[in-house]
């Protein structure tokens, strides 16, 4: 495996460092809001992922129709224009996510008040 | 009116969620009416959608209008229109179950939320069978499982909030790998629509990154439906959930998931795909055949009825699954049949328990003795539904196993129907077990002064908007079993994917 491999797709690195990072936090970790953190750094690096797959270097345009006001309508060219719906799919999902990080609290505040722990070890 | 059915099963539930809550507070009695209504227009417009299917075949929406690939469509064929009945029907009848049930199980003005999250639970469900979009899949199976949180702790069992956290961890797990998978696709092919997908794969099979994904979908859906050894979130969560909660999760989730699992890989993938590139009769066939065995044994151990039934689900799973690894038109049928008869089964079990806790406030094993005196026909219903479970013929139950059997047999993987036979014969120990108790054991506590005198209850004591729903998936049960034939020929032989 050579360098240029690791640079040249440094972004799927990083996300795939992040999402194992929060997944050995979810598993591993025995405090409940622990758990919750490391579920947010893996989804987090989902949308890292997703966004970072839309991304372009160098002077990409937003998809519109060029022209307009008496001059030729003519569609930008796809190689010219950044993608954005895996942006758009992303705001959905943080939408999603935010919604299941604020269950995920909300029960968690529900076992405080009937164990007085948050420690998995002394609930059980 | 008819030509909108497609999306008002689903948009339906969705508005009456939000109606069904201010109205809830405004007069709280308002909330059981409304939310049985929404679930009936539902049930009425899915009921539509598959007819229409069975007329004229498949059914396409375009919502807003817009043209597929870029606008979302809702794509209903013989299998998930089938699928959007069974759903819907059952929550119909686990709607009209609840009143009672809930009002004891659940204190003070928590009723007015329930029905809201009950109603967007079946809107996530039902978005997920209907959509044909890889990432509306997505967005409606977090609808669901974020719903299904909120139920399974809503109830009064100290326990129920930390069962439901593990599953939110591990659901959560599922769904963002199957996001993933969702994404690597996206890079691959530039699509999100399922049909559109099924055109632009087959040239790239042998891609590592189509690869990556495949197994991505297959893990992630593998943990919603609780696929041996991703179950352990399942116990707990729908043993301490309010007993109808159990009764709608049990009976429609896992299908709905097992539905996911056979669209992205029959349909979204091709067959050829899903039983040659990759070895799947060989890796998800022996998984299944794991958890069958696995849950019967673990059900074998258990004390407490609900718990029992949730390990037996378990090996339900496991049963759909290897009726898919099989990947042939008898394995297919099977699978998809007891998708139908084992979400009635569940339905019928969890319902029977549900009125066991109302009636004892206990579903110990322990404590059922001679329950056939008190509710005749709540454990007659739990008779038909357990030999249903073993697969005794008359029972819908041994059809679909009949076909499991037959798939395997066919596949040339005799190991397996050896599996399917080994863990009937479990859960036959099992009902049987729980069927002596119910007619052949004292009651516990103090004996009643003797006196010969026959003190059976006129009826099973509980509110008739319980023992109905207990009945009606009874019959239903018998029912799919006497027509079985006729829902495999006029539906399900047009589920199966071509060529089989």
């Amino acid at each position: 495996m050579n360098i240029d491999f690791i640079i040249g797709k440094y972004n799927y690195w990083i996300y795939i460092i992040l999402m194992m990072i929060g997944f050995y936090a979810m598993i591993a970790k025995r405090n409940l809001i622990k758990k919750l953190v490391g579920m947010n750094i893996f989804q987090t690096a989902i949308i890292l992922f997703f966004v970072s797959t839309g991304s372009k270097r160098g002077g990409a345009t937003i998809p519109i129709i060029e022209g307009g006001h008496g001059e030729v309508d003519q569609v930008i060219n796809a190689a010219h224009y950044l993608n954005p719906l895996p942006h758009v799919l992303m705001l959905t999902a943080i939408v999603v996510m935010v919604s299941t990080f604020g269950v995920a609290l909300a029960l968690t505040i529900m076992i405080y008040k009937r164990y007085n722990t948050l420690e998995e070890d002394e609930i059980l | 009116m008819s030509s909108h059915a497609p999306v008002l099963m689903i948009i339906v539930p969705l508005i009456s969620s939000l109606i069904v809550l201010l109205a809830g507070l405004w007069r709280k009695r308002l909330s059981y009416p409304l939310a049985l209504a929404a679930l009936s227009a539902s049930t009425i417009a899915a009921f539509s959608v598959l007819f229409s299917v069975m007329d004229a075949g498949t059914v396409r929406y375009r919502l807003g209008g817009w043209a597929p690939p870029w606008g979302i469509e809702y794509v209903l064929d013989h299998l998930n229109a089938f699928i959007a009945v069974i759903v819907s029907s059952i929550s119909l009848i686990v709607g009209v179950y609840s009143r009672k049930s809930i009002e004891q199980e659940l204190s003070g003005d928590k009723i007015i939320y329930f029905y809201p999250i009950y109603l967007l639970l079946v809107t996530g469900l039902m978005g997920i069978v209907a959509t044909g979009d890889i990432f509306n899949v997505y967005v409606f199976l977090e609808i669901s499982s974020l719903a299904a949180y909120a139920l399974i702790a809503i109830g009064n069992d100290k326990r129920a909030p930390l069962s439901s956290f593990n599953y939110v961890v591990m659901g959560t797990i599922g769904a963002c790998f199957y996001l993933l998978g969702v994404g690597y696709l996206y890079i691959m092919t530039g699509t999100l629509n399922m049909a559109d997908l099924a055109r632009l794969l087959p040239p790239l099979y042998h891609s590592k990154v189509v690869l990556v994904a495949f197994a991505f979908f297959v893990v992630g859906v593998g943990v919603k439906i609780a696929l041996f050894p991703l179950h352990a979130w399942l116990p707990n969560a729908y043993t301490h959930a309010p007993s109808t909660v159990s009764a709608l999760v049990a009976s429609t989730m896992t299908k709905v998931g097992a539905y996911v699992m056979i669209r992205i890989m029959f349909t979204v993938f091709q067959p050829s795909f899903s039983t040659e590139v990759v070895p799947m009769a060989s890796i998800l066939g022996w998984i299944a055949a794991a958890a069958a065995i696995f849950g019967c044994v673990m059900a074998l151990a258990q004390t407490d009825f609900k718990r029992m039934l949730a390990y037996v689900l378990i090996a339900e799973v496991g049963y759909i699954v290897l009726g898919v690894s099989a990947a042939n038109r008898a394995g297919m049928t099977g699978a998809i049949l007891h998708i139908l008869n084992d979400a009635f089964m569940m339905a019928c079990l969890f319902l029977a328990a549900g009125a066991v806790m109302y009636k004892l406030k206990s579903v110990e094993i322990s404590d059922m003795g001679g329950l056939y005196k008190k509710m005749p026909l709540t454990m007659a219903s739990v008779v038909i539904a357990g030999i249903s479970v073993v697969g005794v013929p008359p029972t819908a139950g041994f059809f679909s196993k009949w076909y499991l059997v037959l798939g395997s047999l066919q596949a040339g993987n005799w190991q397996f129907a050896a599996v399917l036979l080994f863990s009937s014969l479990m859960t036959a120990i099992i009902f049987f077990r729980i069927i002596e108790r119910i007619y052949f054991m004292p009651a516990p506590g103090p004996v009643p002064a003797a006196g010969g005198q026959r003190n059976w209850a006129p009826l099973d004591d509980i509110p008739a908007s319980m023992l109905a729903p207990i009945l009606v998936t009874a019959a239903g049960i018998l029912v799919f079993g006497f027509m079985s034939g006729t829902i495999v020929s006029r539906v399900i032989q047009y589920a199966v994917p071509a060529g089989w």
